[in-house]
């Protein structure tokens, strides 16, 4: 029999909500079945955690060909170019979500923390935005470099989203 | 399938090890099953998530999330995991005599 999944390491790379929610949705599924796992988050991702931009993550509605309009027609990526429209297309997914019991971003990454997952931001992508200490979400548990994240991720899977 | 013989009872599991009929369940069973998932010895706090999870498949079919379980106040997140170590929700729903959670969350 194959070697069971023991530890995991997500990286969260993007800050629109279809681009952090999977890396969450997993960590989460590891930490329910036993798996240990940590998430980094990078670049765009870090808006995640931090604090005034949590709940401002949307969903992209330019530059995605999978984006469907209710009912199922192609969503052409001029409508998404309206102002407003990520924000009524956010509101659709998050009440999708909703209904399967998905938690908001916030919620989701405390139930994440509770369930003993480390939650980790980039050094870099942290002075690159300017950020501070302060600007992250109580759950976080440290500022990462590179080779400190390998380091916490010895024995694990590394997941890029 | 398989059959165990516990607290005098036959009791009839699936091949992941849940029992197949809720019903026949009880703390003795719970017990028993507990220490196989290597849970010494089960707790009031224990049996307030048990008995709630089977409430609730009782009355909707499904059992709770561990958001719902946190939300309604039955047990905090951080408590479940201490609880049921590696794996609330599955040692949870097999010690209930429930059947494998199927969710994703």
């Amino acid at each position: 029999m194959s070697e069971p999944v023991k530890k995991v390491s997500i990286i969260v790379s993007q800050g629109s909500l279809e681009g952090v929610y999977p890396g969450l949705i997993m960590a989460n599924g590891a930490r329910m079945d036993g798996i240990e796992a940590n998430l980094f988050f990078t670049f765009f991702g870090l808006d995640a955690i931090i604090k005034k931009r949590i709940r401002k993550l949307k969903v992209a509605t330019v530059g995605n060909p999978a984006m469907t309009l209710p009912g199922g027609l192609p969503f052409p990526t001029l409508l998404g170019m309206i102002p407003g429209m990520s924000a009524v297309a956010t509101a659709m997914m998050k009440s999708e979500m909703e209904k399967l019991d998905i938690p908001p971003v916030d919620e989701f990454l405390e139930m994440i923390h509770d369930s003993g997952a480390g939650i980790y931001a980039c050094k870099l992508a942290m002075d690159m935005f300017h950020y501070k200490e302060d600007d992250l979400l109580e759950q976080v548990d440290g500022i990462l470099t590179v080779g400190q994240f390998y380091e916490a991720s010895a024995g694990a899977q590394i997941i890029f989203t | 399938m398989s059959q165990k013989e516990i607290a005098g009872q036959t009791i009839e599991f699936d091949d992941e090890g849940y029992m197949v009929d809720h019903t026949a369940w009880n703390r003795e069973i719970a017990a028993v099953l507990a220490q196989e998932e290597g849970i010494e010895t089960l707790t009031d706090r224990h049996f307030d998530v048990i008995e709630f999870m089977r409430k609730e498949v009782a009355e909707k079919g499904t059992a709770p999330s561990i958001r719902r379980l946190n939300k309604l106040n039955v047990v905090p997140t951080k408590e479940l995991y201490q609880l049921f170590p590696g794996g609330p929700a599955k040692k949870a729903a097999r010690i209930a005599g429930l059947k494998k959670p199927e969710g994703c969350i």
